[in-house]
């Protein structure tokens, strides 16, 4: 039989639990966005060493499943002499992961800008620097919204993965109520609800900014 | 240094990889007159255009705006980015796709580039662009975004900012192409009012009739040559040359119903 107590119990510690959820991805994203815009100006670039080497960055990370980059971080850091705890690791790999995508999300909307309006800009005497910041990027963020937003929800279920490293994020606290209550269906539903409800506020922000945006 | 002309182009080429674009053009542009560069498509008048204020690099030769040598120091030697864009603040260009800044509005359009590159203060550079949209005819839209203009509107805003930036020269890369034939006419008659003022002007175009009436002289090019430059009643109505002659049949061919 269906439980509805044991399955109202469980929002309790699941949502306790999900603060991690939210400071993982939330974190994650931001330093994605960092490094995603570091990797996307490489690519631009016009060293071709800097371009290559984020065309490895680019290939290697989204290659490679999130799950095996969080092992490998959380082995390789110790034997490299790093010790950080387990959520910094954690938080970092998934930084990186995403930065990867957002890198490409970017050279995406930067590429989509025809090139006349650079071009009218630099035929007025506007310096390059201020073509990007007055011109280029202000669109470019506007045209990423859409695909950022999707990110940010795929990173909030990915997130669940970094339960491999001890922390205590939505799915592992269900996972850890399941086995203490004998009542996974119940449990499983209720951290079912939770990454609904984030992502649902997730893509209601993203709708919102977009609406902003487009004014 | 020869001031009689505005610009002053030697002995100019250009290639893409094998392909030569422009032929040792040879070609002066006279200061306060209008010049308008025709012949079929791909014949390089549209890479002339770009070559003077350098957005295209030719490879040899020497363009000068008023003397000044534009994007070498010396032969073989690329002038530094600071000074070429000193050197384009005092040249205008319309495009033939407008390229207007979406984000903006028409009078953020126009007063970015008197910020930006003039330092004018905010309050100054959008009075200088109220005025400039006024002269265009679009007082009334200075608020609107570009998509919510005409493209005829939307090239007279094109021209508004380019025009506010005082430029001593101005270019124009067919800039009633990208026109529903009724707007044509918007565009043009703001040309010709700027002509009338003595702008500088070099016309890469296609309207016969704006060059019948309006250019000072008419260069003709075809396969990257410059084939003749003269008067436009020698060009268009006595044409010598055969190109030019096989040129106009065709032009009015297509124009006649």
């Amino acid at each position: 039989m269906f439980s509805i107590q044991t399955f109202l119990d469980a929002f309790g510690p699941l949502a306790m639990a999900a603060r991690y959820t939210l400071l993982v991805s939330g974190l994650g994203i931001a330093l994605g966005l960092v490094i995603g815009a570091l990797i996307c100006a490489a690519a631009l670039s016009k060293s071709r060493a800097l371009r290559r080497f984020a065309a490895i960055w680019v290939s290697f990370l989204r290659g490679v499943p999130l799950l095996v980059q969080l092992l490998l971080m959380f082995y390789l850091l110790p034997v490299v002499g790093i010790n950080v705890p387990a959520l910094a690791a954690a938080v970092i790999t998934v930084g990186i992961c995403a930065s990867a995508y957002i890198a490409e999300i970017w050279r995406g909307a930067i590429g989509a800008l025809p090139p006349g309006q650079t071009e009218a800009a630099a035929a007025i005497g506007i310096a390059p620097t201020t073509i990007w910041t007055r011109i280029v990027l202000p669109q470019a963020v506007v045209m990423s919204l859409p695909a950022l937003v999707n990110e940010l929800i795929l990173l909030v279920k990915a997130s669940s993965l970094v339960s491999v490293v001890g922390i205590m994020e939505v799915t592992r606290a269900s996972q850890a109520q399941a086995a203490t209550t004998f009542r996974p269906l119940e449990v499983y539903l209720a951290a079912a609800c939770i990454y609904l409800a984030i992502n649902l506020c997730l893509a209601g922000i993203g709708r919102w900014l977009e609406h902003r945006a487009a004014v | 240094m020869d001031q009689a002309s505005a610009v002053d182009i030697r002995k100019v080429n250009k290639f893409y990889g094998p392909f030569q674009a422009l032929k040792n053009i040879d070609l002066t542009i006279p200061p306060g007159k209008v010049t308008c560069l025709i012949g079929p498509s791909g014949s390089g008048k549209s890479t002339l255009l770009r070559c003077i204020n350098f957005l295209e690099e030719y490879d040899s030769g020497e363009i000068r705006i008023d003397g000044q040598l534009i994007g070498y120091d010396a032969p073989g030697k690329k002038s530094s980015g600071r000074k070429l864009r000193e050197m384009r603040r005092g040249i205008g260009m319309v495009f033939q796709q407008f390229n207007l800044w979406p984000h903006m509005t028409a009078q953020e359009n126009v007063a970015e580039g008197l910020i930006r590159v003039r330092g004018l203060p905010k309050a100054d550079a959008s009075a200088r662009a109220a005025d400039a949209l006024r002269k265009v005819g679009l007082g009334d839209k200075m608020a609107n975004h570009p998509a919510r203009l005409s493209g005829g509107q939307q090239q007279r805003v094109a021209i508004a900012r380019a025009i506010a930036m005082e430029p001593r020269l101005m270019l124009f890369d067919e800039p009633t192409s990208a026109l529903d034939p009724e707007l044509v006419g918007e565009v043009l008659t703001v040309m010709k009012t700027l002509a009338g003022e003595g702008m500088t002007m070099v016309v890469v175009t296609h309207e016969m009739g704006f060059a019948a009436h309006v250019a000072d002289q008419v260069a003709f090019m075809e396969a990257g040559e410059l084939v003749a430059v003269d008067a436009p009643d020698r060009i268009l109505h006595q044409p010598q040359d055969l190109r030019i002659q096989s040129f106009l049949r065709t032009y009015h061919e297509r124009n006649a119903f």
